[in-house]
């Protein structure tokens, strides 16, 4: 039990030391930064645990690890404007990476997991379930393996300069072949059910609460850990790079950089982002599945960062929860009602609120972070006056 | 030689739907440059103008062949709706569009859950299309997939004869060369813009009535049908019909030997990875308008 005390620690520990220094930005703003972590910190440690039941906050859990996919598609569509329609892929591969691990470990050495038993096709274990009985291939593998993909796919893509709609309609097209693809191999995928009823997490039994908040604390850790690399990211030289290539590629190309390699780092992050968020769902919710990662929930990662601001840092963090939490409340008492609101909320944020809530509450942030407001067109105005673009 | 003929056949039907439900969007997407997410629900909408039609006209029949040209109006009346309504404020931002469009089709879906109730339902086919022709060689042929074929094949023709040597599919086709430059020359883009939405809106329609013939109609048909229509328009090529045409068959033909040869939901990926594939040797689609732009 060890962890549920040094992990908060070690996490929220790096995240009030202010990222490294971006010439333009002074120390306030590492000083506000540093303000804000601590905020974070304590209330998702101290606050939150204290005020919410056991169930509320396994929910909670549930939503950071929305929130942590929310914080890669910042990355990659906010700053990077690659809007990727299937980051469920990744949240995917984290999620059975790890679910494949956990079920292994349940089931024992040498044993297989309940479900091949169930569907009995197989006599033994499938060749390429066999690495993730250990934990030193699967745990890399919940974040590796979405990268890997990512690497592949975008250095494929970005290269031919495939780019805006074509690349959001090929990243849902991703997620469509994945889904059909996991329920088609149901002897070892599990197909529609997915990998269901995990019962440990490392030695830990998941049913016991205490084991749970400890799950709660890794993902508010894994969270802040996050949102300190996506700040240092987006603050960097590489971060006004990757925002000028959202804005103006061919300038950026005409000035020496090569796109295709700024947007394949952001998009590689925001997948190895959803892989890990995937890997962390699975021991909080218990159960990966193909409805929980197809066309629809992908687009539905989304949707939370429209809401909270695509372009900010807390912004899709703070949308993907509020969404996350107002479907659970809704849904379960109205599902009719909350799909109409949820396409609303698709309709009005979108259409008239581009930059999100952010921009209605952030107004006041707005002359100290300009590469946060997404102009009338979805393009910020540059910098520095230049000529017309 | 029976199997493979068998086999093309299948393929040549698959791609005649394919191609039925991406022409509308090979317009509105293609030669508008608007995502429309919603296309899935208009092809719905055909669909459930069918059943309506059905439960008022019972000859499977008449009613069949009066819900093409309904079906039309009523997906090209809400196409013009939502273009007037929404996407008019953001030909800035296609990207935006796609998700505003989305939430559109999330709301049309719930739509038709609460008027039509969350199970499928189906629609009698009439008679003549119900059996099979045998050609020669012993193949069999179904007769509702070669109506498909043909209305497939018709709306293709109507479309490009409108689009070659109509007033307005020269005004179209201006407006997709040259906005700025039809601008000036008089055109009224804004009512161009409408139009093509409209006939784009209302193909998706007749592909709905086509649809009621191979499955059930329900409230999700759309999202399972939209994302197999935009691969085709986006390998087709943007800006002309005849790459859309020919992706649409090779993709059928592609899938169809891929689901022989292995199972369902490999060709699917099978047909996934050679989309990938064949975008690194033409980005651009097989077809493009050549533009001095340089995307």
């Amino acid at each position: 039990m060890t962890t549920v005390v040094r992990d908060p620690v070690t996490a929220a520990d790096p995240a009030p030391e202010p990222p490294t220094s971006p010439a333009a930005s002074p120390t306030r703003h590492r000083i506000r930064a540093a303000a804000g972590f601590a905020f974070g910190a304590a209330l998702l440690f101290a606050v939150a645990p204290l005020v919410l039941s056991d169930f509320r906050l396994s929910l909670l859990a549930k939503y950071l690890c929305v929130a942590m996919v929310a914080v890669g598609i910042g990355l990659a569509w906010g700053r990077g404007g690659m809007l990727t329609l299937g980051q469920g892929v990744f949240f995917g591969l984290g999620g059975y990476a790890m679910a494949m691990h956990l079920k292994l470990a349940d089931a024992g050495p040498g044993a297989m997991p309940d479900f091949m038993l169930l569907y009995g096709q197989l006599d033994e274990l499938p060749l390429w379930w066999r690495p993730f009985a250990s934990p030193w291939f699967a745990l890399p593998a919940t974040v590796l393996l979405p990268m890997a993909v990512a690497f592949v796919l975008g250095s494929l893509v970005f290269r031919r300069r495939v780019r805006g709609a074509y690349f959001a309609i090929l990243s849902q097209a991703l997620a469509a072949a994945m889904v059909i693809l996991l329920i088609g191999q149901q002897g070892t995928t599990g197909g529609t059910n997915g990998l269901t009823d995990i019962q440990g997490f490392f030695g830990y039994d998941l049913d016991d609460p205490v084991n749970q908040r400890m799950v709660y604390f890794v993902i508010a850790g894994t969270l802040l850990a996050l949102l300190a690399v996506a700040r240092h990211l987006t603050q960097s030289r590489y971060g006004e790079l990757l925002v000028a290539v959202r804005d103006s590629e061919e300038r950026v190309r005409f000035l020496g950089y090569d796109p295709a390699t700024v947007k394949l780092v952001a998009y590689v992050v925001a997948a190895g982002m959803a892989g890990l968020a995937g890997a962390l769902f699975v021991p909080a919710v218990g159960i990966i599945s193909p409805a929980l990662i197809g066309i629809v929930p992908s687009i539905e990662f989304v949707i939370g960062v429209a809401i909270g601001g695509r372009a900010t840092l807390l912004g899709p963090v703070l949308g993907a929860v509020a969404v996350a939490w107002a479907r659970t409340a809704l849904s379960e008492r109205f599902p009719g009602t909350w799909t109409y609101l949820q396409g609303l909320l698709f309709v009005v944020v979108v259409a008239f609120l581009p930059g999100g809530l952010a921009s209605l509450i952030g107004l006041v942030r707005r002359r100290d972070d300009d590469a946060a407001r997404p102009g009338r067109f979805g393009r910020l105005r540059p910098r520095r006056r230049e000529g017309t673009a | 030689m029976t199997v493979l003929f068998g086999q093309l056949f299948t393929g040549v039907s698959i791609g005649a739907v394919l191609l039925l439900i991406a022409l509308g969007l090979a317009l509105t997407f293609g030669q508008m440059g608007v995502i429309n997410m919603a296309h899935g629900e208009f092809i719905m909408a055909g669909a459930y103008t069918t059943y309506v039609l059905q439960q008022v006209i019972t000859a499977a029949g008449w009613s069949l062949l009066i819900a093409l040209p309904v079906a039309f109006v009523v997906a090209g009346a809400m196409g013009v709706l939502l273009e007037t309504l929404l996407i008019r404020r953001l030909y800035a931002r296609p990207l935006d569009t796609l998700l505003v469009t989305w939430g559109v089709s999330l709301i049309l879906q719930q739509l038709a859950r609460d008027i039509f109730g969350s199970p499928n339902v189906q629609t009698r086919a009439p008679d003549l299309l119900t059996g099979n022709i045998g050609l020669p060689g012993g193949i069999t042929v179904a007769n509702n997939r070669l109506f498909i074929l043909a209305l497939a094949g018709g709306a293709v023709v109507a479309l490009t004869v409108a689009l070659r040597f109509s007033p307005l599919g020269r005004r179209i086709r201006a407006v997709v060369q040259n906005r700025d430059l039809a601008a000036v020359s008089g055109i009224a883009t804004a009512r161009v813009d409408r139009t093509t939405f409209f006939v784009g809106s209302g193909l998706a329609g007749i592909a709905g009535v086509a649809l009621t013939l191979l499955g059930p109609i329900g409230p999700t048909m759309g999202t399972n049908l939209i994302i197999d229509a935009f691969l085709v328009v986006v390998v087709g090529g943007i800006g002309q019909l005849r790459g859309t045409v020919i992706v649409a068959f090779a993709l059928g033909v592609l899938q169809a030997t891929g689901e022989y040869l292995t199972t369902l939901s490999v060709a699917k990926v099978m047909v996934f990875i050679a989309i990938v594939a064949f975008l690194q040797w033409r980005p651009q689609g097989l077809f493009t308008l050549r533009t001095r732009s340089l995307a």
